[in-house]
Order: C-alpha cells, then sequence, then structure tokens
C-alpha cells in the first residue's frame, strides 16, 4: 500500500497525513522575532534543542538557523542562550 | 551519558503545530522522537497532544500514532503490543503519551491493568499538572494551592504520588524527568527502551498557558523545579531508588533553592500566603528526608 499523497487519495479512514505547517505559518503567532548574533554565538546548540516548535535547524557548523515561517516567538531559545546570542526584537507592522 | 550534539538533527514533530507558544510538552515530544528515532508506535489519548497533531487530514506527527479514548491508553498499548509481537515486529517501541489528567486520574485503571499484566512499553505521562486541552481543570497531579478554573482560590488537597504508585506494581522501570534537563530525560528513554515489561517516566512539563508565566520561560521554570526540590529526577530500577544529576547534589536543604523562587514565577500561586508557601517547603523538606532515607538504603521501594 502506497501512503496516500493527496486528500483525494485518502482512503475512507481517519488517517492523517504527515505535514509541516498542519496549523498553518505559525511564524505569523509571533510578536517579537528571535535574531541571532552569529559573532556571538558559540554553536552550543541549547536553543535547537529547547526550541518547542523544532522551528531552528542545526546546520552542519552546528550553528542555529531560525525558520520564521514557523517560530512563534516564545523567546525560550533568546531566554536560554549562555551567551545572550539571540535579541528579541519587535515585529514590524 | 549522552550529550545534546551526539542527538540526532531528524524531526519527527514538524514544525507548524498547533501547541502554544513556549509549550512545555512539545520541547518534551521532540525530545521523545531524539531518544527513540521512528521505530515507535504512540499511544495517545485525549489531551494537549491530541491538539498539536493537528486537524485532519493533516498531522504534525512523523510516525505511527493511535488516539484513544482518554480513559484506555493503557488497555490500547497493551493491545498494540501483542498485535506487534504477533507480527514479529519487536523492534518497535510502543509508547503510551498522556496528559496528567488522563494518568493519574481517568487512566490509571487501564495503564494499571497493562503494568500488572507485564505489558511490553514505555508510558509517559507528561505532567502540566491541570486538564490543559478543556481550559484548566484541577487533576490530582495539581499541585497543593495552584489556580486552576476549578480551584479559583487554590487547590486545597495535596499533589498524587504517581511514580511511587507505579513502583508498588513492581514493575521494572520507573522514572521522572524535566524537558529543562534533556539528556537526562533521553537517557532514560533509551535506558527504558531495552528493558523488556513496562515502563513508566513522569515528565514535569511546564505550561505558560495554565501555570500562567511568560512563554519564555518554560526552561527556566522546569530549572526552579528541580532547583528547589519540588520535582527530583530519579529513577526505580527493579525497586531501588536512585537520585540522578542534579537531584543527587540537592539531599542537603541547604543546596536547595527557597520555594519562594519557583512560585513567585508562576500567576498560578499568586495569591498564597507565607504561611502556605511555609506549608509546601515543609513537604518538600519532607519528600527530601524521604528520599535520602530510600537512596542510602538497601530496601526497595
Ligand atoms: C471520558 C472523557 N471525559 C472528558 C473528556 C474531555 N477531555 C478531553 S482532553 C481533557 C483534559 C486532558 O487533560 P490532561 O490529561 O492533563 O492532558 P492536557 O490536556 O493537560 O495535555 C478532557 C477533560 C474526554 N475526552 N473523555
Ligand atoms: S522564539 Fe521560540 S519558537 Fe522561535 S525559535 Fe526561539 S524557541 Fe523556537
Ligand atoms: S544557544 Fe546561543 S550560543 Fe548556543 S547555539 Fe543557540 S544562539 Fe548559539
Ligand atoms: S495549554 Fe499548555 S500544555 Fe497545552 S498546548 Fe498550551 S502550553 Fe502546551
Ligand atoms: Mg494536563
Amino acid at each position: 500500500m502506497s501512503f496516500p499523497k493527496t486528500r483525494k487519495e485518502m482512503p475512507l479512514t481517519p488517517l492523517s497525513l504527515p505535514t509541516v505547517g498542519s496549523m498553518g505559518k505559525t511564524g505569523s503567532w509571533r510578536t517579537f522575532k528571535p535574531v541571532v548574533n552569529y559573532s556571538t554565538c558559540t554553536k552550543c546548540t541549547l536553543c535547537w534543542i529547547y526550541c518547542p516548535d523544532g522551528a531552528i535547524t542545526r546546520r552542519e557548523d552546528d550553528s542555529p538557523e531560525i525558520d520564521y515561517e514557523y517560530c512563534k516567538g516564545c523567546g525560550i531559545c533568546a531566554n536560554e542562550c549562555p551567551v545572550k546570542a539571540i535579541t528579541m526584537e519587535r515585529e514590524e507592522e | 551519558m549522552v550529550s545534546i550534539k551526539e542527538l540526532p538533527r531528524e524531526e519527527y514533530l514538524l514544525k507548524g503545530h498547533a501547541a502554544c507558544a513556549g509549550c512545555g510538552p512539545s520541547i518534551a515530544l521532540r525530545l521523545l522522537f531524539k531518544a527513540l528515532g521512528n521505530k515507535v508506535f504512540l499511544v495517545v489519548p485525549a489531551c494537549c497532544t491530541t491538539v498539536i497533531q493537528g486537524p485532519y487530514p493533516y498531522t504534525s506527527f512523523a510516525v505511527p500514532l493511535q488516539n484513544m479514548l482518554f480513559e484506555a491508553t493503557g488497555a490500547t498499548a497493551s493491545g498494540i503490543a501483542a498485535a506487534l509481537r504477533i507480527r514479529g515486529l519487536e523492534d518497535i517501541t510502543v509508547v503510551g503519551w498522556a496528559g496528567d489528567g488522563g494518568t493519574v486520574d481517568i487512566g490509571i485503571q487501564a495503564l494499571s491493568g497493562a503494568a500488572e499484566r507485564e505489558t511490553n512499553f514505555i508510558y509517559i505521562c507528561y505532567d502540566n499538572e491541570a486538564y490543559g486541552n478543556t481550559g484548566l481543570q484541577r487533576s490530582g497531579a495539581t499541585p497543593y494551592g495552584a489556580w486552576t478554573t476549578t480551584t479559583p482560590t487554590g487547590k486545597k488537597e495535596r499533589k498524587k504520588n504517581m511514580p511511587f504508585i507505579m513502583a508498588a506494581h513492581k514493575i521494572p522501570y520507573v522514572a521522572t524527568a524535566c524537558p529543562s534537563y534533556p539528556t537526562d530525560f533521553v537517557n532514560k528513554l533509551r535506558k527504558a527502551k531495552e528493558i523488556k515489561g513496562t515502563k513508566y517516566i513522569h515528565v514535569l512539563a511546564p505550561c505558560p498557558t495554565g501555570w500562567r508565566y511568560d512563554s519564555s520561560k518554560t526552561v527556566e521554570i522546569g530549572r526552579l523545579a528541580v532547583q528547589t526540590g519540588i520535582w527530583a529526577l530519579y529513577e526505580i530500577e527493579n525497586g531501588k531508588f536512585r537520585l540522578n544529576f542534579p537531584s543527587d547534589r540537592l539531599v542537603d536543604k541547604a543546596k536547595r533553592k527557597p520555594i519562594k523562587e519557583y512560585l513567585s514565577m508562576q500567576e498560578r500561586f499568586r495569591h498564597l500566603t507565607e504561611a502556605e508557601i511555609e506549608k509546601i517547603q515543609m513537604w518538600i523538606d519532607e519528600d527530601w528526608e524521604y528520599y535520602r532515607k530510600l537512596a542510602s538504603s538497601e530496601a526497595c521501594v
């Protein structure tokens, strides 16, 4: 059995399709935006492991890359960064 | 002890999910997948996680998962474990993942039955100390003094000690965890996976929406829960109790932070009087006297 790719192909069972953005672009929930200062970041990966949304990608060199389409702006990464390399900046209109 | 950098990059909780910003249980879920990968079969009853899964026909979970009635996680996991065994798919770890209401209150009988039948699975209670999904009613795991919508002046009763109830089932492995200590949780999950029988892990998972604190403080509050000793990290392996780092350094009361530091960060405790705070502190100290005796004796739980 191949897994259905579209709604149309869905069998008559309540089976859901794993989807990035199942709840939409959750980045729109944000009021404050985490911004990484790469010159002070020590690549410790703590922000990556603590992000509840998996919105931080850990690059090959262990530096963080924030996906603003899905980051909800909770501020955990900024609060936990041991060297304060992440600041929360107010979103523009 | 595994280090954070050794954990895999793969994500099986996909971004764009429905949890509130700063959700502690979501961090715990990501850690579950970091520890066990995708060779798992999850059983999830009604709880916040059902919402985090996303609206049909889409889901944020990239692993097999069966939703079940609020009270039936243990029974369902038993059935799934039996089916996998019969089909020879025993490399798949069955995981029951339920909230505190679904565990310490309504799911306790199905879980107790599964443990008594020695069902081969890991049961995880992620404890946000209330019925979060339905708007924050008190549960048996809500701590003394906490505000919820059904305890408007603070809960008058104490939190149920679920890990010890599970230890009384003589299962091979019981542990506590908190997502603020990621490697401790991952180690416990990996250890549990290798043990046959019923394994129970109780995870304190701070919830900004229910506990009323700023969403950036989730990890900090979990850390304070451990540093003040209101939450202790331990394992009970074949009945033998052992404190884990950093709780093993906190047996001496002078090493623990005063509980007031933890309580004053959360609005759910805002109304507490000094006398009530003192009472909570006294109970914590009593618990630790018990932990000290257990950890230093040969006796089993
Ligand atoms: C038998 C039954 N009673 C009540 C409900 C409604 N209900 C759904 S989720 C929930 C609360 C779950 O609380 P908890 O297990 O602590 O998980 P959380 O939502 O906090 O993650 C309730 C009361 C239900 N689904 N089934
Ligand atoms: S603000 Fe929150 S959601 Fe956004 S990247 Fe940081 S931890 Fe993740
Ligand atoms: S927590 Fe701070 S130092 Fe560590 S990887 Fe993230 S931004 Fe860099
Ligand atoms: S109510 Fe709490 S546990 Fe539930 S999704 Fe929101 S933050 Fe997470
Ligand atoms: Mg709950």
